[in-house]
């Protein structure tokens, strides 16, 4: 770092110098929630969509899973697990897996019965028929689930400070008690554009998905 | 649990409050959102803007927004308040203008031969056969809505979110569990209650 | 590439969840290169029937051969891929190509790119379909008309000694229908290969076929020639079917 740069950093007030390590944390909680979220939810979904007895039942728990408030999930890992990065990241993945579940099985099911009679008519196994067919039709739907889980994942992290696992929540909540508004205010900014780029950022790849068909 | 079976008055009464700021809440919002939402359903240049710049706010977290409200309105009820009729906009506009743009335009039609006003259509066919996806979007914003009136109990306003908050600091275990369960029981009973109500809704159309 | 003989031998079919039979005492034999059709009214068991020529349905007593060979004897994948197989719902894979649709039973099989190419616009040619203009389209962007030529090319794809066709012109206009007809008949006259093809428009099936087939209720009423049929019906059913026709 050349040196006008590294002291306009280091006249900046001291807390701002965490903002960026807070928000690194904050996308590694994030996305560690949601990595776990997909490797669970997006098989179960698969499930969902073709088990007639287990639909019911894992569709009603993503029901009630997306229901139940994301600080209530927070708070409730504290006795089960104690606090810090761990609990968070059970919590959090909890709370991604629903949208994921829901919309992969909404997307699986909404492959033309008429798609599948063809690929078994024209000779694909059972594996081939789901990764050249069922997944590759599924997937624009499924994606926008995953869009969704990340958007809220990316919220619900901040409460995250809760349950004392860091993330842009630590900052916001420094500055709202120590008064301190420009780190409030950055700290909020922050956490909206990381929000709000992440919903671009997977919108724009499933538009593009959706106008290549 | 046992925090829920020794002090039954206080988490009755800390549901009562997490209610009334959703109500109230959810009461202006869609004061605000039904005209709103007539507007853009015939406005076809404006509604993905509207619905757009109402996404975009409802994606912001939600402890960021209020603490920046709390920071300009002062600690209590008002920021959280507001912040709840900011985030309702998505949904219940959302609603409104799919469930008017929903309607068979067949219906439209013979509506206006028969020489209906664009305000009696409105009322008397739109409106009606909107109704249960205008109140599928109210259900959306009401668990939403109760889900982030958890944090009122942060910033000096009572909600159930004041068990959670008052558990975490005090080290209470079962206070915090009295608190999330009591939330996601709210959360649960108002989506199936809203459910219900938009099934009968829909029964009444067919 | 010639065409393979189909022989039906005595097959019946009961679906597990219906209490009647599907098909009941189907014997036929279709010679190489030879286009059948298969008419009669709806739930009569056209489909039924063609599905068990590659295993999509499993006859409950009898057989069904390919070039004398028992089909329960073969590898059901392997089958089909020999087996082209074309819907009225078309059913294109509306995130590949038509070129790409065109070219997926060769893929499976796994001939090398340059083959597959040349294979997709061969095809594509002789079903009227300019490779330039269409092999990067999206199924989406296609007429009614058009999806039915693409799929019936796919069909064709691997070169299969079979292809099973079930009304795959049901859902176009009659001008573009009787067009369809006429290319699709010259293909696979052209290509050799043995066709069932399933319609419940008896025009249709007089205008393409060398013999038809008539079924009702699950049997079938008469197999001949259409000149035949128009002359000769073999039973009351047959001569209200085909009633209007002779003119
Ligand atoms: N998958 C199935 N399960 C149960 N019954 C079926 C199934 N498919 C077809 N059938 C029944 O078998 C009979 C023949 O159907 P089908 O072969 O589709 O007739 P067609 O093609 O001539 O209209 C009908 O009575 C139909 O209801
Ligand atoms: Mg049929």
């Amino acid at each position: 770092m050349d040196s006008p740069a590294r002291a306009k950093l280091l006249a900046q007030p001291p807390m701002m110098h965490d903002l960026a390590a807070h928000a690194m944390q904050h996308l590694i909680l994030a996305g560690t929630a949601l990595g776990a979220a997909l490797l669970l939810g997006a098989p179960m979904g698969a499930i969902c969509a073709r088990s007639g007895l287990l639909r019911g039942p894992l569709l009603a728990a993503a029901g009630i899973g997306r229901t139940i408030p994301s600080l209530a999930v927070l708070a409730l890992m504290l006795p089960l697990l104690g606090v810090g990065v761990p609990p968070a990241i059970v919590a959090l993945a909890l709370l991604a897996i629903p949208p994921i579940l829901v919309n992969v099985d909404l997307g699986i099911r909404a492959v033309p019965a008429a798609a599948l009679d063809a690929a078994t008519g024209l000779g694909m196994t059972a594996r081939q028929r789901f990764a050249r067919v069922v997944a590759p039709l599924a997937l624009p739907v499924a994606l926008s689930g995953v869009r969704t889980a990340a958007t809220e994942t990316i919220a619900s992290a901040t409460l995250a400070t809760f349950i004392g696992a860091g993330g842009l929540g630590d900052d916001i909540v420094r500055g709202l008690q120590t008064g301190n508004d420009p780190l409030l205010f950055a700290a909020a900014a922050t956490v909206a554009m990381l929000a709000l780029a992440v919903e671009a950022g997977l919108g724009t790849l499933v538009s593009a998905m959706e106008a290549r068909r | 649990m046992n925090y829920l079976a020794t002090h039954p008055a206080e988490v009755l009464s800390l549901a009562l409050a997490h209610l009334e700021l959703v109500a109230i809440a959810l009461a202006i919002a869609f004061a605000v959102a039904l005209p709103l939402g007539i507007v853009a359903a015939g406005a076809s240049r404006f509604s993905p803007w509207l619905i757009g710049a109402l996404a975009a706010l409802y994606t912001i977290p939600s402890l960021a927004l209020l603490a920046v409200l709390v920071r300009w309105l002062g600690l209590g009820a008002t920021p959280v308040v507001v912040a709840l009729i900011l985030y309702a906009q998505f949904m219940l506009v959302q609603g409104v203008v799919t469930g008017i743009r929903g309607v068979d335009p067949a219906q439209i039609d013979a509506a206006r031969g028969l020489g209906f006003s664009e305000r009696q259509l409105m009322v008397r066919v739109a409106l009606p056969q909107a109704t249960p996806v205008i109140l599928g979007g109210v259900r959306i914003a009401t668990v939403a809505t109760i889900s982030i009136a958890t944090l009122a109990g942060y910033v000096g306003a009572r909600s159930l979110g004041t068990l959670i908050f008052n558990g975490l600091t005090l080290h209470q275990n079962q206070m915090l569990v009295a608190g999330s369960v009591a939330t996601a029981l709210l959360a649960i009973c108002a989506d199936a209650g809203l459910r219900a109500l938009t099934r009968l809704s829909e029964a009444r159309l067919r | 590439m010639s065409g393979a003989t189909i022989g039906f031998d005595d097959v019946g079919v009961r679906y597990a969840d219906a209490d009647g039979d599907a098909l009941r005492g189907v014997s036929f034999d279709v010679a190489s290169g030879e286009v059948v059709a298969i008419v009669g009214p709806s739930g009569c068991g056209k489909t039924t029937l063609l599905r068990t020529v590659n295993r999509l349905v499993e006859p409950t007593s009898g057989a069904v051969l390919i070039d004398g060979v028992d089909v329960r004897t073969m590898d059901a994948v392997a089958l089909r891929r020999r087996v082209g197989y074309a819907i009225q719902a078309v059913g294109l894979f509306a995130h590949m190509t038509v070129a790409e649709n065109v070219g997926i039973v060769p893929s499976l099989l796994g001939w090398p790119r340059d083959r597959i190419d040349r294979r997709v616009d061969d095809l594509l040619e002789r079903v009227h379909l300019d490779p330039k203009r269409f092999r990067d389209r999206r199924p989406r962007k296609l007429s009614g008309g058009e999806a039915q030529r693409v799929g019936v090319a796919r069909a064709l794809g691997g070169e299969p000694g079979v292809l099973l066709m079930d009304e795959p012109f049901g859902a176009v206009d009659a001008i573009v229908r009787a067009a369809l007809q006429d290319e699709v008949t010259r293909v696979v006259r052209d290509l050799g290969t043995t066709t069932l093809f399933v319609t419940h428009d008896v025009h249709e099936a007089l205008r393409i076929a060398d013999r038809i087939c008539v079924m009702n209720g699950g049997r079938v009423e008469q197999l001949d020639a259409p000149a035949a049929i128009l002359a000769n019906p073999a039973t009351d059913f047959v001569r209200r079917l085909f009633e209007g026709a002779r003119a």
